[in-house]
């Protein structure tokens, strides 16, 4: 295990005794002992729809605050953070993609990939020219650059995921939480778009939590986790 | 963290094309109107206010200010008592009196009244901001039987210097009290002024004596009838007027002279200072004027409505966009500000487009305004007053913005980094 012998404060996200239920709900959503994501590992979280996988991810990237429990990510204790503070550090450390409707569909491919720059200082410091930031991405995700100054709205499913992946990577956030993010493309572009992904974050050195009901995604990754083994909500009270 | 969202509040403006520019153009006609409206008001006031300047009092016999100011300057209603000749040469020779004017009601021209008065007319009477009276074309009358017309009469009757009028005594009402035997020539057409003037027939003090030897007491003498050619024969000075305006050597003796008119002994008579009569007249016909502003407000809110309306309607779908945004690293706050932002944004291009209409139209419209109004309308930019009204119109903006900037903060922090619909 890429793990082995790493501390907490080193993974890329720990759950310990996490819990967070939505207000007014009889049942907690999630309920998770014990969870870790080294730093540099790409893990397949396998979970189908309705297991709380949305929830845990919003409280990953700190939209939501766990109830209890303590949650690190990238050795900082979001629980222990303001709203503000988290919005923050989500900017500055954390890419995302979702399943679809990635991109503000008014702004450009280019606009679009650089748009976690505009939001975090520290992104935006560490992609250097963000123009040749951009389009270096852009290269290695197979994107043309005629199609960079298109409205986002004028790409294809498939573009508008690797440019999604794009901006989840620009800047170097150390961790990338994908959701889905190949469930709207065919069989052979999801291949080619897992290859794209793995090989970017890799490159980066960045830890990938890839969250897909497809089961026949895992075998590319390090590690496999079901979300049903690990979130107890079964038997979690109100 | 500013900055970045300015250029996604443009990008976002831009994206909803149609429904920006329609906002906008509503916004920035209701600001026209708002401004346009107020503006006229402060015209309209100050050229009524303006109507007579340079006179510092107005002597008519002994009534209501009021009532002295409406048929000595607007020729509105009769005076119920005439000034006789002896007060009026008396005053002439006060030491404080520049000069005065007689005034002599009575007659009218196809329902234009007839003003007579004495050459000093032109030569005093002023308008606007102290405008003296031009002539448009010919000189002043001369001759008992000349007359000079004001702008209006000329433009609506069109007489030109040379042509033939004859006057009717009264008001007009009966075409037998027509003082046909005795016609009047143009000499002079009055440019305009936007003031009563306009509407006026002025001729000589004599003229008015002229018309009327044959007459007493409204009506022809039966079997007296002096043809024109011999009234030079009479005595064709005037005997009563109906009004003076006068003129002070200082402007700072107008109260001690107007006591001293109005408490002198004899005849009773009234002395009063216009531009006080007329902000008192202001303050009643002033009503209608609020009316329109009070109008034109709702207007401006109607506009900040449809602004409202349009962010709000756009916001469920964008409620993606604001997710993505979330995702980023965009807080709550951030959203908000970014719908205020968009919403203030579009208030004061629409504020800035209106003040450009406005200045366009003025500027269109100025020259037509003062040729067939008299309306002294200047294209200017904007002044205090009006900034101070958009400054309102931006902060009713604001105000309004709220609402759409709420409602995706609460979309933000239910929806977080994902949407459920």
């Amino acid at each position: 295990m890429v793990a082995a012998g790493r501390t907490v404060s080193d993974a890329a996200v720990a759950l310990r005794g996490l819990r967070f239920g939505w207000p007014g709900a009889a049942q907690a959503c999630v309920d998770i002992a014990d969870f870790t994501l080294a730093a540099g590992e790409r893990l397949f979280l396998h979970g189908p729809s309705g297991s709380g996988k949305t929830t845990l991810l919003s409280l990953i990237g700190g939209v939501l605050r766990a109830d209890a429990g303590s949650l690190r990510v990238l050795g900082t204790d979001l629980v222990a953070l303001s709203g503000p503070r988290r919005d923050r550090f989500r900017a500055d450390h954390i890419g995302f993609i979702f399943q679809q409707f990635n991109l503000i569909p008014y702004l450009s491919a280019a606009d679009n990939i650089a748009l976690p720059c505009r939001f975090s200082p520290l992104r935006a410091q560490r992609a250097g020219d963000i123009g040749a930031a951009v389009a270096r991405l852009a290269g290695h995700l197979d994107l043309p650059v005629d199609l960079l100054a298109r409205p986002a709205a004028e790409l294809s499913v498939g573009q508008q995921q690797r440019v999604a992946a794009a901006r989840a990577l620009i800047g170097a956030p150390a961790l990338v939480v994908a959701d889905e993010p190949t469930s709207a493309l065919d069989a052979a572009r999801q291949d080619a778009f897992l290859d794209l992904l793995l090989g970017e974050c890799a490159a980066a050195g960045a830890s990938l939590l890839f969250v897909s009901h497809d089961l026949r995604l895992a075998g590319r990754f390090d590690r496999c986790v079901a979300l049903s083994n690990i979130n107890a909500t079964t038997e979690a009270t109100a | 963290m500013r900055l970045p969202l300015w250029h996604l509040t443009l990008a976002s403006i831009r994206n909803r094309g149609l429904a920006t520019v329609l906002t906008l153009v509503a916004i920035a006609l209701s600001v026209t109107l708002l401004l346009g409206v107020e503006r006229l008001r402060n015209d309209a006031r100050s050229s009524f206010a303006n109507t007579l300047s340079g006179t510092d009092l107005i002597v008519g016999a002994r009534s209501g200010a009021v009532q002295l100011l409406l048929y000595s300057v607007f020729h509105i209603g009769d005076a119920t008592h005439d000034v006789s000749w002896s007060r009026i040469d008396a005053l002439r020779s006060h030491k404080d009196v520049a000069w005065l004017v007689p005034v002599s009601l009575g007659d009218s021209h196809r329902g234009f009244r007839v003003v007579g008065t004495t050459a000093d007319f032109f030569a005093h009477v002023q308008t606007g901001d102290r405008q003296p009276l031009r002539f448009a074309a010919g000189q002043a009358f001369d001759g008992v039987f000349d007359a000079v017309v004001g702008a209006e009469v000329a433009a609506s009757l069109g007489y030109a210097p040379g042509a033939k009028i004859v006057l009717s005594h009264g008001a007009g009402e009966f075409a037998a009290a027509e003082h046909g035997d005795k016609p009047f020539t143009v000499t002079g057409v009055l440019a305009r002024t936007g003031t009563p003037v306009d509407r006026s027939v002025l001729v000589g003090l004599a003229a008015i004596e002229a018309i009327h030897l044959d007459w007493q007491g409204g009506s022809r003498i039966p079997g007296v009838e002096i043809p024109a050619q011999f009234v030079g024969k009479f005595d064709l000075s005037p005997k009563r007027v109906t009004a003076a305006l006068i003129g002070l050597e200082r402007r700072s003796t107008v109260f001690r002279v107007q006591r001293e008119i109005n408490t002198s002994d004899g005849e009773p008579l009234l002395a009063i200072l216009p531009g006080v009569t007329l902000d008192e007249l202001w303050r009643v016909v002033g009503v209608v004027e609020r009316v329109l502003l009070a109008v034109s407000a709702f207007v401006v809110a109607v506009g900040l409505a449809g602004l409202v309306a349009t962010l709000v309607s756009s916001l469920s779908a964008r409620r993606r966009e604001l997710a993505i945004l979330r995702a980023l690293g965009a807080g709550p706050g951030d959203v908000f500000v970014l719908l205020m932002t968009e919403s203030v944004l579009l208030a004061v291009a629409g504020c800035a487009l209106g003040v450009m209409l406005l200045w366009a139209l003025s500027a269109g419209i100025a020259p037509w305004l003062m040729a067939e109004h008299g309306v002294q309308l200047v294209a200017r930019f904007v002044d205090q007053s009006e900034l101070v009204w958009l400054a309102g119109v931006i902060a009713a903006a604001l105000l309004a913005s709220v609402i759409p900037a709420w409602r995706a903060y609460r979309y933000s922090l239910a929806d977080g980094m994902t949407v459920r619909m």
